[in-house]
Formats: structure tokens, C-alpha cells, sequence
């Protein structure tokens, strides 16, 4: 291929050539559909189901072992052979038995997502912001951290290095889940900013049958688009070309349909094929409003369809505060649904704390604008607790370094215990206060610079060491002044 | 299309044009210079067969040509070694190299917070009026010059400069200054100067990127493309899509100014297995200093970060007046830690940040309630943003190395408390901070 793409130079996604093991799962005599698991190769950790295309009818022999794609991997009564590897239009919907609501959540490492605005398999959600507000590095985190089988990154109207950065990268990194290198659950679609147009169109859908292929294996995928804006653009770019009457900001006024389409091929579904395979396809999209106005078409259009908001603030960049979601403008619609998990799987008091840590982050912004007033002397003792505390929550909490290596992803219960630590604090300053000790001396406790410190823990142990500076704090209210 | 072809006048003279549109019947080309005199029945046109290439071989170094490529300088034309098509291909991101290798260029606000490394495109948005040519002369000369802590010394060293709509004067200071640094001999210069066709305009770069990636990728040099100014550049565009009858985007400039931006800006990176960089330093104009004007607006986009130009600072008298908050070097944390510039960087850079945003927005609180209303604490951090803008970004004209940066960051730190610092490791605060 060489180092630069040059026109006319056609390569095939696929090795023909390379033999695998196969594990035949029919029989002479099974009736073929589409969907149906054929049998199974090994590809490195991954098992690659083989599953049937358009061929339909009475199997009559079956391969096993090694085999490649060019030979068939069995042959049904009609004469035909059963090849190891189908076509299907990118823009088509790959069919499934039956979809379902999502219902458990997808667990990223993140802070601010996994306990704010929780992100449900099967669901999409959307990471609008300006440039330089950290959308690539945020998307690249979750598609790190993530917990599920296969991620496909759609890297579309991106920057070659950082496609480069994540080509050399995830070949290190390892697997949260299996411990293998990251790049073995993961699939690349890439079309750098300066490749065509109509490739840029099309690799989207590139991405989303590649998620749906091995969602029909009963996998649980996660789509990474970065960034959809480039999408839409390309798409105002060929309707442009085509003459037709442009819509808002020049978009076709068809934009909001295609968006509609892109987000509604994912989602939980039973497979085609026997047995009740559950897969999952959740969406994850990067938008890129134009001057960072939220209001524009393609970020309006999203926001109709996606379940969760990621909104990132490029105050909160510039100050770098990492990942920059705003927690004012995000949201999440499967908050509910998935709740239940994690009061099974983390604690019960989850979804209270939630609601605890946004009133503290609510009653601070609204203490700001007092502050900005009349300044900080104004403000009751009470009040200067709230404001120290939702400090500590946003500074040692929220933030989160993607390049730390203990910080980078934090694991449910890390997360809890965190926040436990830090609410704990602030119940001990309440308490203190309530035993008239002033407020000064209160301000001075000893234990912000080891709460702030906490993230770096590692995940090992964490439990521990988060239960015993909590029952140091508990301990300094009993001893009192 | 984009055919380069020539013109023929009655009279024997000949213009050149490029074929922008064609249809059953018609093909439409724009001549690159004044229209004036060309008959309908007199003139004929001659295609070449090709767009627009180029002629290259290393003695392009230390030439001047026009933003079509011919030789300005008096010189004859190059004898090439190749011919190159200027419209480049992308670079395979398989085979593109990982940028790690930090680039100096002496100013703090970039070494420091910003850091600029090899094969990144960095632009700087500037606004009119600001002294965006000697922040940039200023980089050239510590770029050429040193080339430490990158364990690559010695490497060959060339810039490329394309001016686009610069006036004489402007393209002037540009010329002396590499005159003056010494580095005349390892320029290759491509001058559209403003009054210059403006066609030609969305050429000259391409120009200047395909003269680099062949000295980069062919050569191995590092190469550094200063291309200057960019807003010209994207009013040109306009100029040509309205004369196409397109449908205006934003502020009527195209709705593919974000591509067409794209394959100039993506010209820039590594290659894995070659030994020489392309480096994009662009520098454009921010209308009326308007971050989300559409032409910083989708450069932003593109780039691997930008360097933005404060005129707050500027009127204070601060030099170089980069505001370092809407500043950003995507590529930063590649280029940086142990064994590139030294361990303390990362925590150092978050630290200075987190307490440099701080002290502003307490500026703007104490314009309220005046000094008393602060608490100590915060009195310290307003105190400290002073001290920041004036002692490490205001450095003034000269060049300073690594080592001088990163200790004026931990000598402003020690105007707080030692444990207020809590973006940095606390082996580092340890090591560095001192009593």
C-alpha cells in the first residue's frame, strides 16, 4: 500500500488466504437461515462465530478444522457451497428477532458517567462540544474502558495522527475485561479529514454493519463515532452537489431522518438464529457544533434521538478540567433504568448519593453568584462548608486524568467509595459547626489534601483504604474540639 | 478537473487558468490573472493535460518563487528531480509515525503549557494588529537553533514559507527575519503577495506543502511550513465558490471550507521508517478577534490545538501575548515526560493552569468587592495570576530553554502553599518545590 493512499489502489477487508480451525455447529440435515451460527473460529482471544448470509436450505456436509475463506465451509442439498463470509449493504439494517428497552448499564470508568449520567447498553449518547474541549480524548477513554466484547471506532473526518495515536496505542494497552492487548476487541474505520467525501458518508454505516455483525454473534458492541458533524457535513457537501434545496444551515432537510436511522441501528435485540443470542449495540457519537452553539441542527437533531447528553464546556477546558462534561447541561434518560444495577452490584445508597452530590453542585452555583456579589465574608458557616465541599467534589472527584495511570479508569466501587469519603468529610464539618467550633478552624481540617489524593490510589485495595480515612473522619467528630 | 491550462492570446502573450467545473457542453475555467483583453473569438486555450505540479529537487533550497512556482529571485528555474502533483494524497494512517519528538521554540507559554511537537500542526490565531509575525520569527529562530533534549541531534533543518495575501511590508519583515536568523540558506520562500490573483492564492500552499513533504519524506528534513495568512487564504476560497454560483455555508464561505481546509492542514505528520517531519505552523487572522468565526472556527477543528493571541495582554505590554487558556497542544503529552523533557512537566502544566484560571476569575471577583472581600487564600492566587502573566508568559523577545521554563513555573508555585498543589505528584512537589 505504501504510505500515501493514492488513487485506484484496491485492498480487501478480508485474508483469504489465512487458515483458521474451524468448529462446525450444524449438522447434514439442519435447515439453513439467515443468522444462524454456522460454527466457530478462533481469533486470538476472540471467538468468531461464523454465521449464515443469504443461503437458505438442507445442509448436507459440513467442514471442520482447517479451513480458509475462498474454500466452502460446508455444502447444502441444492449443490451450493456454504461460504465462511458474506456481503451485506452498509446501508441496510441488519434484521434481529426482536429488539427490548435497554437495562443494564455500560460501565466506562468514568466518574462523571458511570455515577452521573449512567450510559445503559443499547442505548446511544452524544458528546457535543467545541474544539479543544476534549471530545476525541474522552471518546477514546470510554472506548478504553469500556465493558463490553467488541469496540468499533468510526474515526470520521479525523486527524491522522490521532488516528495513529490510537493505532499504536491500543496494541499496548490491555484489556479491562480479558486482559488481552485492547487492539484484539478492536475494529478501526478510518477516514482522516482530507479523504473523500463520499467515503466519509459511507463510513459511518461501515461502522454501525460492523457493530451489527458481531452484535448478531450475541456480542456486546460499543459504536465510537467521532465525530457525526463530519458525517452530516459530508452529507451537506454531496447534497450541495446534487442541487438540492438545502435546509437549515445548509443541511439537507433530510438530515434529521439519516440521523434518526444511524442512532435507531442500535439497541438490545435477540438474534437471529437459534438459541436467543442477546446482543447489544450502543452508540456513542461525537458532534462538533460549529462556534460550540449547541442550538445548530446536527447536535438538535441528536439530542431528539440519544438517551444521554455528554455536554463538554470549554470553560471547564480551559481551566483544564478533565473530561470538561458539564453536569448543568448533561443528562441522562436511562439514570432509572439502570439504577438497579448498580444498587445490586455497588450499594444500595447509589442512587441517593447521586442525588445528594447534584444538590450540593446545584446549591453552589447558586452560592456563586452570591459570592460574586458581595464576596465570600457574606456567606453563612453553613454556606462556606457547601462551597469547600462541592469544591472537593468537583476538583478530586469529577475530574479525572485519562492520563494517570491509577486515575484513568475508576472502577464502580472506587467511584463509591470516593464519594462516600468525601460526603463523610462533609457531614464532619457539619457536625463540628453544630458543635460551635468556628468556622475558621473547620476550613482547616486536615483531610482535604489526602481526599484530594485519593484517585491515585490504585484500584487494588482501594476498598481499605477509603474505609479506613473514613473511620479516621468519623473518628475526629466523636473526639470533638 | 483542476486541469492546469494555458491561454493564447492574439497578441502572442499567454495567461494560465485551471478548469474548476464541466459539464456535457461547457468547461469553465478560471484564469488565475485579470481577465482583461481576452476575446471570445481571438483566444485560444491549450490544456496541459495535468493540474498543477511542481518541479522539485533539493535546490529549492534558499529560493524564491510566486505562488505558481516560478522563480522570483532572478535565479533560472529548477532543474527537478521529479514533478510532483501539488494536490498531495493522504497519508496512510497505518503508516504515519506516532509524533513524540518535542520541538523548541523558546517561548514558555508554548515549551511550557503548549508544547509543540514534531509533525503536529499548530496554528496561531491571531487578531489584527497583533504581533503574531514575531511570536512566529521568534519560534523559527529557537527551532533552527537547538535541537536538544530530543535525542535526535543534528537532524537537517528547513522551513518553508508561504505567504498568502501578506502585504510587501509584512512579507518583507518575514524575508529579513530569516535573512537575519541565518536561515536564508534552508528556506524555501512562496510569495502571493495581496496583490496577487487570487486564484493563485488557493494554489500557493499546496505548493509550499508538496516542496515539504519532499524535503521531509525524500530528504529527511525536518521541515517547519509557516504559512501566513490563512484568512486570506479562506476569503479567496469564497471568492471562487460564489463565482461558481454555490450555495453559501456560514458567513457564505463554502460548506466544504472544512475539507478543503483539511487537505492543506493534514499535510503535516511523520512517516514510519523515514527520518524527516512536516511541522505546520499556520498563523490567521481572527475577524474582529472572533474565536468562532467560521475560519478559526473549522481550523480549530482540524489542527492539533492552536495558540491564541490576547489583545488584553497585548495592550499590558505583555510579550508575547498568548492568552494560555483557550491555547491547546493536542500533541502535548506525546512530546513530553521523563526521557523527552523532564518528569515534573505534565503535573506542572495542570498545576500552573488549575491556579493561573483561578487568579483570573478572582480578578474579576475583586473588581467587585475589592481586596478586603478576598480571603487570603485567594488573595495569593490573584497575586500569582499577576505574577504568571508577567514573569512566565511575558518573557519578552529572547529565547529560553526547558529547564528555564520549567523552573520559572515552580518559582511562581512557590507563592503558595506547598499543599495546595495537588495536580502534581507528590514525589515531584517533593523534589522541585524546595523550602
Amino acid at each position: 500500500m505504501g504510505p500515501f493512499i493514492r488513487a485506484w489502489k484496491e485492498m480487501y477487508g478480508l485474508d483469504y488466504t489465512k487458515r483458521w480451525n474451524f468448529t462446525p455447529a450444524i449438522k447434514p440435515g439442519d435447515e439453513l437461515q439467515f443468522g444462524k451460527v454456522i460454527g466457530q473460529v478462533q481469533e486470538g482471544a476472540f471467538t468468531h462465530y461464523i454465521l449464515c448470509g443469504s443461503e437458505r436450505g438442507k445442509v448436507v456436509g459440513v467442514a471442520s478444522g482447517s479451513v480458509s475463506l475462498d474454500e466452502p465451509f460446508g455444502e447444502l442439498e441444492s449443490g451450493l457451497e456454504i461460504p465462511g463470509c458474506h456481503e451485506w449493504p452498509v446501508r441496510m439494517p441488519r434484521p434481529y428477532k426482536k429488539k427490548f428497552a435497554p437495562s443494564t448499564p455500560l460501565v466506562t470508568g468514568q466518574r462523571i458517567i458511570d455515577f452521573l449520567f449512567p450510559l445503559a447498553r443499547g442505548g446511544a449518547a452524544i458528546i457535543p462540544g467545541g474544539f479543544g474541549t476534549g471530545k476525541t480524548i474522552f471518546e477514546q477513554s470510554v472506548a478504553k474502558f469500556a465493558d463490553v466484547d467488541i469496540v468499533v471506532y468510526v474515526g470520521c473526518g479525523e486527524r491522522g495522527n490521532e488516528m495513529t495515536e490510537v493505532l499504536t496505542d491500543f496494541p499496548e494497552l490491555e484489556d479491562p475485561c480479558t486482559g488481552r492487548p485492547l487492539m484484539e476487541r478492536t475494529v478501526l474505520v478510518v477516514n482522516t479529514s482530507n479523504m473523500p467525501v463520499a467515503a466519509r458518508e459511507a463510513s459511518v454505516y461501515t461502522g454501525i454493519t460492523i457493530a451489527e455483525y458481531y452484535r448478531d454473534m450475541g456480542y456486546r458492541v460499543a459504536l465510537m463515532a467521532d465525530s457525526i458533524s463530519r458525517w452530516a457535513e459530508a452529507l451537506r457537501e454531496i447534497s450541495s452537489r446534487l442541487e438540492e434545496m438545502p435546509g437549515e444551515e445548509g443541511y439537507p432537510t433530510y438530515l434529521a431522518t439519516r440521523l434518526a436511522g444511524f442512532y435507531e441501528r442500535g439497541g438490545r435485540v435477540v438474534c437471529l438464529g437459534d438459541g436467543g443470542r442477546e446482543g447489544t449495540v450502543t452508540i456513542v457519537s461525537a458532534v462538533s457544533p460549529p462556534g460550540g452553539d449547541f442550538s445548530e441542527p446536527v447536535t438538535q437533531s441528536s439530542q431528539r434521538i440519544a438517551g444521554v447528553l455528554w455536554a463538554l464546556d470549554p470553560d471547564l477546558a480551559h481551566r483544564r478540567h478533565f473530561p470538561a462534561v458539564d453536569w448543568r447541561k448533561s443528562y441522562s434518560l436511562y439514570a432509572g433504568t439502570v439504577d438497579e444495577w448498580f444498587r445490586d452490584h455497588v450499594s444500595a445508597e447509589w442512587p441517593a448519593l447521586r442525588g445528594e452530590m447534584m444538590g450540593l453542585l446545584q446549591r453552589e452555583e447558586e452560592l456563586q453568584e452570591i459570592v460574586q456579589l458581595v464576596g465570600i465574608e457574606s456567606l453563612q458557616d453553613q454556606e462556606r462548608i457547601v462551597l469547600l465541599v462541592s469544591g472537593m467534589l468537583r476538583e478530586d472527584f469529577l475530574r479525572q486524568s485519562a492520563f494517570s495511570e491509577n486515575d484513568a479508569a475508576s472502577h464502580p466501587e472506587k467511584t463509591y467509595y470516593m464519594l462516600k469519603a468525601i460526603l463523610s468529610f462533609h457531614s464532619l464539618c457539619r457536625e463540628l459547626l453544630g458543635k460551635g467550633i468556628p468556622v475558621e478552624k473547620v476550613l482547616a481540617l486536615p483531610f482535604r489534601e489526602e481526599l484530594g489524593r485519593m484517585k491515585e490510589l490504585p484500584a487494588e485495595g482501594f476498598r481499605e483504604e477509603a474505609l479506613a480515612l473514613i473511620g479516621r473522619i468519623e473518628a475526629e467528630g466523636r473526639a470533638g474540639p | 478537473m483542476g486541469e492546469m491550462v494555458e491561454v493564447l492570446l492574439p497578441e502572442g502573450s499567454a495567461r494560465r487558468g485551471q478548469v474548476i467545473e464541466f459539464s456535457d457542453r461547457h468547461t469553465v475555467i478560471q484564469i488565475l490573472e485579470e481577465s482583461t483583453g481576452i476575446g471570445v473569438r481571438s483566444t485560444r486555450i491549450r490544456f496541459t493535460g495535468s493540474p498543477a505540479r511542481i518541479p522539485l529537487s533539493p535546490d529549492i533550497l534558499g529560493r524564491r518563487f510566486n505562488g505558481a512556482g516560478d522563480p522570483v529571485d532572478g535565479l533560472p528555474p529548477v532543474l527537478p528531480e521529479k514533478w510532483e502533483s501539488i494536490m498531495g494524497t493522504p497519508i496512510n494512517p497505518v503508516a504515519r509515525d506516532k509524533p513524540s519528538h518535542f520541538l523548541r521554540t523558546g517561548i514558555s507559554a508554548i515549551d511550557g503549557l503548549n508544547t509543540l511537537v514534531r509533525g503536529q500542526k499548530l496554528p496561531i490565531f491571531s487578531g489584527a494588529g497583533l504581533p503574531a509575525r514575531e511570536i512566529a520569527g521568534q519560534i523559527l529562530r529557537n527551532a533552527g537553533a537547538g535541537e536538544e533534549g530530543t535525542g535526535e541531534a543534528g537532524g537537517k533543518f528547513a522551513v518553508v514559507f508561504a505567504a498568502l495575501g501578506i502585504t510587501y511590508r509584512e512579507a518583507n519583515s518575514f524575508l529579513e527575519e530569516f535573512e537575519q536568523g541565518g536561515a536564508g540558506g534552508h528556506t524555501v520562500v512562496y510569495l502571493n503577495l495581496a496583490d496577487d490573483p487570487t486564484i493563485e492564492r488557493l494554489l500557493t500552499p499546496r505548493f509550499a506543502l508538496t516542496a515539504a513533504e519532499y524535503l521531509a519524506f525524500d530528504h529527511g528534513y525536518d521541515v517547519l511550513v509557516l504559512l501566513t495568512d490563512m484568512t486570506s487564504y479562506c476569503d479567496s476560497l469564497r471568492e471562487v465558490a460564489t463565482a461558481r454560483e454555490e450555495i453559501p455555508g456560514r458567513r457564505s464561505y463554502p460548506g466544504y471550507m472544512y475539507t478543503d481546509l483539511a487537505t492543506i492542514f493534514e499535510r503535516a505528520g511523520r512517516i514510519r521508517g523515514r527520518r524527516g517531519s512536516v511541522t505546520q505552523l499556520p498563523i490567521l487572522t481572527m475577524p474582529d478577534d472572533d474565536i468562532t468565526h467560521p475560519i478559526p472556527d473549522l481550523t480549530g477543528y482540524i489542527t492539533e490545538g492552536q495558540i491564541v493571541l490576547s489583545r488584553e495582554l497585548h495592550r499590558k505590554g505583555i510579550y508575547p501575548p498568548i492568552d494560555v487558556l483557550p491555547s491547546l497542544s493536542r500533541l502535548m503529552n506525546l512530546g513530553i515526560g521523563p526521557g523527552k523533557t523532564r518528569e515534573d512537566h505534565r503535573g506542572l502544566a495542570d498545576q500552573l493552569y488549575a491556579c493561573y484560571a483561578q487568579g483570573r476569575d478572582l480578578r474579576r471577583l475583586e473588581a467587585i468587592v475589592g481586596e478586603e472581600g478576598l480571603l487570603e487564600s485567594d488573595r495569593r492566587l490573584r497575586r500569582f495570576a499577576d505574577a504568571f502573566e508577567r514573569e512566565f508568559i511575558g518573557q519578552g523577545p529572547g529565547g529560553r530553554s526547558l529547564e528555564e521554563t520549567l523552573d520559572a513555573g515552580w518559582k511562581l508555585l512557590r507563592l503558595l502553599p506547598k499543599d495546595q498543589l495537588t495536580r502534581i505528584r507528590v514525589e515531584h512537589v517533593l523534589k522541585y518545590y524546595g523550602e
